[in-house]
């Protein structure tokens, strides 16, 4: 592939990889801990009644 | 060659009152322009109107304009609707555009300064919300996203100021292909698919599904890649703004200085003719908006007219290894070029490898690891109520409540400019650019200016007859160094006017 040619001495082009590898990326295991505690902190921010403000956001057209 | 341009940012927010969801959006949006008018002073008859003598929305970049009669209504953004409008004192406008409120920035010359100043504008939406509380006894909550996730969109448009002698389409020829793929660091994130949302999952972006058509004039129907609205507010024989609308509205700092960083470098490449970035046309781009967008993954293959197939990234690689050679020359970088491509670099390197480092500074995969995070803990599925309203709430423009604030708080999102610096820019306009003179004539005189505009500031002395109308035709021009001297000597309009006339006729 052309864009793996394009490799310098600056940046390293990112090469094309298999299913299994982004499987593994979009695992966020190894920082679930951290992401817990985030989740602690905005489960006390979070609207009530999700389903109802969510329905509840209606916007006109703009650009 | 760098990321120094003249550049701007104008954001149309979200808004919705608590408990009143038939309530007319512009009377909402009105409310908030109108609470922030009166803090600043600008109130009933002598509040400053917008200038409109020179502003043109129906001309087109190709080079052709089109007639009214054959203009759809929302097109008509230069007849003066008596809707709210207020000019600021760091030369930003704020007004009622379409349904929602909008604040369109200053002019700045840098990506780190639109940050700053787009910042600001989030600033004054909030305090404006929360002024129309106090004056209405009605809550305005205001979203800095994209869409209602129900069929309705709102921009978040850049603004760069180009050359005039550019041929359009060779910014068109290597835009198309830089901004389909930019998506996977400038998306805000949304869950849901389809201009409607209805169909089940996370994309990149909030705003890839609205976009219908390659190249056009409309910003509020069949919605272009490439916006071709050529309206330069400036010296047309020597300017064009190019005019972008495909951007989402981002809450990451370092969104939204890559976003403008990685742009502008990519315009002046075009603008010098890098041969590098061109043949990454995709044989189908509204398809491919599309594509990248619902590929979280990042292994969607874009295929090239040219028979070839990449990915986002790889094709990101392409333009960021051009744009290394192309700033990196013989005459050195200067550092917030080199900052920005470092950033680039770093972006697409943890985009490939590290998902949870890019969740530092791109929205997109910040949001998508809160809904992953409340899918393992509470085993939710995606249509969960609640990960739709995470999608809503990142954007909510209330520090307590918005998360991206929230995030940022705790370190988990990346800030790079500082409350002071952002709270200044609340106040004060950018230094180097004709911004400067605007805000400081609003601050320094606000009841002697009749009417402004990015082009124009319009005068009303009381010892003239007539409205005194002063072109800003040139964007870097009207700066501190050009004018604050002249200011700081007058002390009333008046005087000021007539040290500009006398400038103006001194020999250089």
């Amino acid at each position: 592939m052309a864009a793996q040619e394009s490799t310098s001495k600056r940046t390293k082009s990112p090469t094309t990889q298999d299913e299994d590898v982004l499987a593994s990326q979009i695992d966020t295991s190894a920082l679930d801990a951290d992401v817990d505690a985030i989740l602690d902190e905005i489960d006390e921010v979070l609207e009530e009644n999700a389903e109802d403000f969510v329905k509840s956001f209606v916007q006109k057209g703009g650009q | 060659m760098s990321v120094h341009r003249i550049m701007g940012i104008e954001t149309e927010y979200g808004i919705s009152v608590t408990g009143q969801p038939s309530m007319n959006a512009m009377v909402a949006s009105s409310h908030i322009v109108n609470a922030y008018a009166s803090l600043v002073g600008a109130v009933g008859a002598t509040r400053p109107r917008w200038d409109y003598e020179l502003e043109s929305p129906l001309r087109d970049a190709r080079g052709f304009d089109i007639s009214r009669a054959d203009a759809d209504p929302s097109q008509l953004t230069d007849e003066d609707l008596g809707l709210a409008n207020v000019i600021l004192t760091n030369g930003a406008r704020l007004y009622v555009d379409h349904a929602h409120p909008e604040y369109s920035s200053p002019e700045v010359t840098n990506p780190r300064d639109a940050v700053i100043w787009d910042r600001a504008g989030a600033v004054i939406m909030h305090r404006a919300a929360h002024l129309a509380q106090a004056a209405t006894g009605m809550q305005f909550l205001l979203y800095k996203n994209n869409t209602d996730n129900k069929g309705v969109s709102y921009g978040c448009h850049e603004n760069y100021l180009m050359r005039r002698e550019t041929p359009f389409t060779s910014i068109t020829n290597a835009l198309i292909p830089f901004f389909i793929t930019r998506q996977i660091f400038t998306g805000a994130g949304r869950l849901g698919r389809g201009q409607d949302g209805s169909s089940v999952g996370f994309q990149l972006s909030q705003r890839a599904d609205f976009f219908e058509v390659e190249v056009g004039l409309e910003t509020t129907l069949k919605r272009p890649i490439i916006n071709t609205r050529d309206e330069p507010h400036a010296d047309p024989e020597r300017y064009r703004r190019l005019h972008v609308i495909v951007g989402d509205a981002n809450l990451s700092d370092t969104a939204t200085y890559l976003k403008m960083g990685s742009t502008a470098i990519v315009l002046a490449m075009i603008e010098a003719g890098v041969p590098e970035i061109l043949g990454l046309m995709p044989a189908q781009p509204v398809r491919e908006m599309h594509a990248v967008s619902y590929d979280y993954d990042l292994a969607h293959l874009v295929a090239l007219e040219r028979g070839r197939s990449m990915t986002a990234l790889e094709i990101q690689a392409v333009f960021l290894e051009a744009a290394w050679t192309f700033c990196d020359g013989p005459l050195g970088i200067d550092e917030q070029t080199k900052d920005v491509l470092v950033l680039w670099e770093r972006t697409l390197d943890f985009l490939n490898n590290d998902r949870a480092a890019a969740a530092h500074t791109v929205d997109w995969c910040a949001k998508l690891a809160l809904m992953e995070g409340y899918r393992r803990r509470d085993g939710l599925s995606w249509t969960d109520p609640r990960l739709a309203l995470i999608d809503l709430q990142y954007s909510d423009m209330r520090p307590e409540k918005g998360l991206a604030f929230q995030l940022e708080r705790r370190g988990s999102l990346a800030r790079m400019v500082s409350d002071d610096e952002v709270a200044h820019a609340v106040a004060r306009p950018p230094r180097d650019t004709r911004a400067f003179f605007r805000g400081e004539c609003m601050r320094r005189y606000p009841d002697n200016i009749a009417a402004a505009a990015w082009d124009s500031v319009v005068f009303d002395l009381p010892e003239a007859e007539t409205l005194l109308r002063v072109p800003t035709m040139e964007p870097t021009r009207g700066t501190a160094a050009h004018v604050e001297h002249l200011l700081d000597r007058a002390t009333t309009a008046g005087a000021l006017v007539r040290l500009l006339q006398g400038d103006e006729a001194a020999p250089e």
